[in-house]
């Protein structure tokens, strides 16, 4: 099951426009970040995953996102989460992202530079190594 | 037009409750009066925790953190923070407990969590070495390598205080130290992800979010006590924790962090992937050996201990997925660094998997001497829908339940061992009014009887015994002297059993017994104060308050319920299967439950 996801997730980033400068951070001023753990998976991180794909390339910023996975951020209770790095900004972790919440984060946050109401949640710890 | 900083107003049940709604609503006048409108955005979040000292509030990017604030105070928050930048000290969240604790730089900072092993969790890409080698991965085995030797390592180890994460708490540099000083050709490292705890999860997040963490302590290891073969040991029920971990091997040797001659340093390692079946026992250290072997998972007794003659009769050393997810950091960040986390006999931190009847459950990890309550209300946010607090479980089927009383004791392995539960490798499960204590012992007893591998005649039959009697009390056939048999097979258990499993297995049971006897008493004299027993409740309807809605006669799966408008309803006991929808429908109360 999981291999099958990764796979998919491999499949989807081939597929999708812009495909090689999207795997290069540099020049890149965005991150949007998704957890998948197996529990951010099971909860739909991949729908996340897909809409953010496809509402960055509808705004069309591809050029300007990387997007990426990472492990566990450990709020089980909001799965599936997101982080998103846009400079200038704090970075900020959404929980509850289905595809619209996803969407929407991509339009009032990447675009318009604006935080979503209602699916804000803090980060658990600070960076021990990164400070 | 950019915002230039962000207010953030919690917007969870518990503070939308005490006035956030008023607090947001102010915070947007007071910053229109103030001509501030358009530097500021003021949203609503989803909840922070510390429900207890809501309703909250930050301030980014500064990170203030506000707690008990009210409408009055937006006024100020505006006027000095958005207008002026400066902070509004009296409503900082103070928390003099941490202070006293972590003496790092990180003094005052307002979060209870602080990530050592989880460090790269949700952070990095885990299946890109490069992400990981950006955050100081790899250093730790540079620094082994290259400057502190073996004897540096273990004293690093030694200095750091670093225990055993997987339940007994064994200090890891003096295992390393045994395996190191044995002569052999032949030595191996292994590690222990057989994580089999009902409720845990800390091991397979660990190595889905960072998986070289364990591939590089597991090298240092190696080097350290001169082995050049490891083994992972994971269930087979882990597939994408183990997947990445195949990625993650494949990209160390590619770069040469892994084979032969690494870093050019002489020493050659590498790890192979052993799948476990998903059977507890192999949790167990000897057990596990026996299974890598490919025998069958079954301990055998120590001494001789795996660290002097462990896989194929080799000096192995042998630790569980969080211990190792240390090492790197105590290695680069230096073991006197490490040190000065926890308390005096438990250094760094723990993770847990909270979950349970938890407002936000949550992969978590706090320094050694945290408090439960912290743990529980702090990062947790309390109890799901405001019921009362009945116990926390820590150590799964090997540990005990923890009540009210006991909730500000310090965490770590004396502690927890002193009121009848352990450290275990930290599920951490919350239960709350609706569970039922003997009911929470026999599934853990039943876990017990069906992961005892049978070896031992204490274990498979003590187990079987004690279920036994647990589960004639649960059914209200259970007499007084019952309790004194599951004491005595329990203690018996403890002392003769072969292994962790059975030595531990009476622990949830020993542990109720002596907090809830009451429960047990009451179960014996035929009522379940939860309802939880089914063969103890009994449903009916009380006529005077049925008003003939017909709503759980609808609801009823087995149609036992029958009557009209004028006639009220009834339920049949001899077809009732008790599974409670009738009581949870009604909305009169007139389902009684008893």
């Amino acid at each position: 099951m999981a291999k099958m996801t990764l796979d998919q997730l491999r499949k989807l980033r081939e597929e999708t426009k812009g495909e090689m400068t999207r795997r290069e951070t540099e020049g890149k001023e965005i991150q949007v970040i998704v957890g998948m753990g197996t529990c951010g998976i099971a909860a739909g991180a991949k729908d996340a995953f897909e809409a953010i794909v496809k509402a960055v390339d509808e705004h069309k910023i591809t050029a300007n996102v990387v997007i990426r996975q990472t492990g566990c951020m450990g709020l089980c209770h909001v799965e599936p989460t997101v982080e998103v790095i846009v400079p200038g900004m704090p970075a900020t972790i959404y929980g509850k992202v289905d595809a619209a919440i996803a969407a929407d984060i991509v339009r009032k946050h990447l675009v318009d530079r604006k935080l979503v109401s209602g699916h804000i949640y803090d980060r658990p710890a600070i960076d021990i190594v990164n400070k | 037009m950019a915002y230039k900083q962000f207010i953030l107003v919690c917007g969870g049940t518990g503070c939308e409750s005490s006035k956030a709604d008023d607090i947001f609503k102010e915070l947007h006048a007071q910053a229109e009066a103030q001509g501030v409108a358009s530097d500021v955005q003021i949203v609503k979040t989803g909840c922070f925790g510390f429900c207890e000292k809501g309703p909250i509030v930050k301030v980014l990017p500064s990170e203030s953190f506000y707690v008990e604030v009210k409408p009055e105070d937006a006024k100020e928050i505006i006027a000095e923070q958005i207008v002026k930048g400066r902070e509004v000290k009296r409503l900082l969240y103070k928390d003099d407990t941490q202070k006293e604790r972590i003496k790092t730089e990180e003094i005052g900072f307002y979060q209870k969590q602080y990530r050592i092993v989880l460090r790269n969790c949700g952070i990095i890409n885990p299946e890109n070495i490069e992400e990981y080698i950006a955050r100081d991965g790899y250093a730790g085995l540079e620094k082994a390598l290259f400057e502190l030797k073996p004897e540096g390592v273990i004293n690093e180890l030694k200095i750091a205080g670093l225990r055993g994460r997987g339940g007994a708490g064994f200090p890891t540099w003096r295992k390393w130290e045994f395996t190191r000083v044995v002569k052999e050709e032949q030595k191996y490292v292994v590690c222990n992800a057989d994580e089999g705890d009902p409720g845990a999860y800390m091991d397979r997040s660990t190595i889905e979010g960072d998986p070289h963490s364990v591939i590089e302590a597991m090298t240092v290891c190696g080097y350290t006590i001169g082995a050049n073969k490891g083994f992972v040991y994971i269930r087979a029920e882990y597939p994408l924790a183990i997947e990445r971990l195949k990625i993650a091997l494949r990209q160390a040797r590619e770069l040469g962090l892994l084979g032969d001659d690494i870093l050019g340093s002489g020493f050659s390692f590498d790890i192979e992937i052993r799948l476990g079946a998903g059977a507890f026992v192999c949790g167990e250290e000897t057990a596990l050996l026996q299974s890598i072997e490919g025998n069958r998972g079954m301990p055998i007794p120590r001494p001789p201990f795996p660290a002097v003659k462990g896989l194929w009769g080799k000096p192995t050393v042998i630790n569980n997925v969080e211990t190792w997810a240390n090492i790197p950091v105590i290695l680069t960040k230096g073991g006197a660094w490490f040190a000065k986390i926890g308390t005096e006999t438990s250094k760094g931190t723990k993770v847990f998997a909270l979950t349970g009847k938890i407002k936000n459950s949550g992969l978590v990890e706090v320094p050694m001497g945290t408090t439960l309550r912290e743990i529980i209300y702090d990062i947790g946010g309390g109890i799901k829908s405001g019921k009362k607090f009945l116990g926390a479980q820590t150590g799964g089927p090997s540990g005990g339940i923890i009540t009210e009383e006991y909730l500000d004791t310090p965490i770590d392995y004396e502690s927890l061992t002193a009121l009848g539960s352990m450290m275990g490798s930290g599920g951490l499960i919350v239960m709350d009014e609706d569970d039922c204590v003997v009911d929470v012992s026999k599934f853990y007893m039943e876990f017990c009887v069906d992961e005892s591998c049978g070896k031992c005649t204490p274990c498979r039959v003590g187990t079987a015994q004690m279920h036994d009697i647990l589960d004639k009390i649960t059914k209200g056939q259970g007499k007084v002297e019952d309790l004194e048999k599951l004491e005595k097979i329990g203690h018996a258990l403890r002392r003769a059993a072969l292994c962790g499993l059975g030595q531990t297995a009476p622990n949830p049971t020993l542990s109720t017994i002596k907090r809830f006897r009451q429960e047990y008493l009451d179960h014996i004299n035929g009522t379940c104060r939860s309802g939880k027993c089914k063969d103890l409740v009994t449903y009916s309807i009380d006529k005077d308050k049925c008003i003939g809605c017909s709503l759980c006669a609808r609801k009823c799966p087995v149609n036992c319920i029958s009557g009209s408008k004028a006639d009220k309803y009834t339920i049949d006991a001899s077809k009732c299967i008790k599974c409670g929808e009738c009581f949870t429908a009604c909305k009169f109360n007139a389902v009684l439950k008893k």
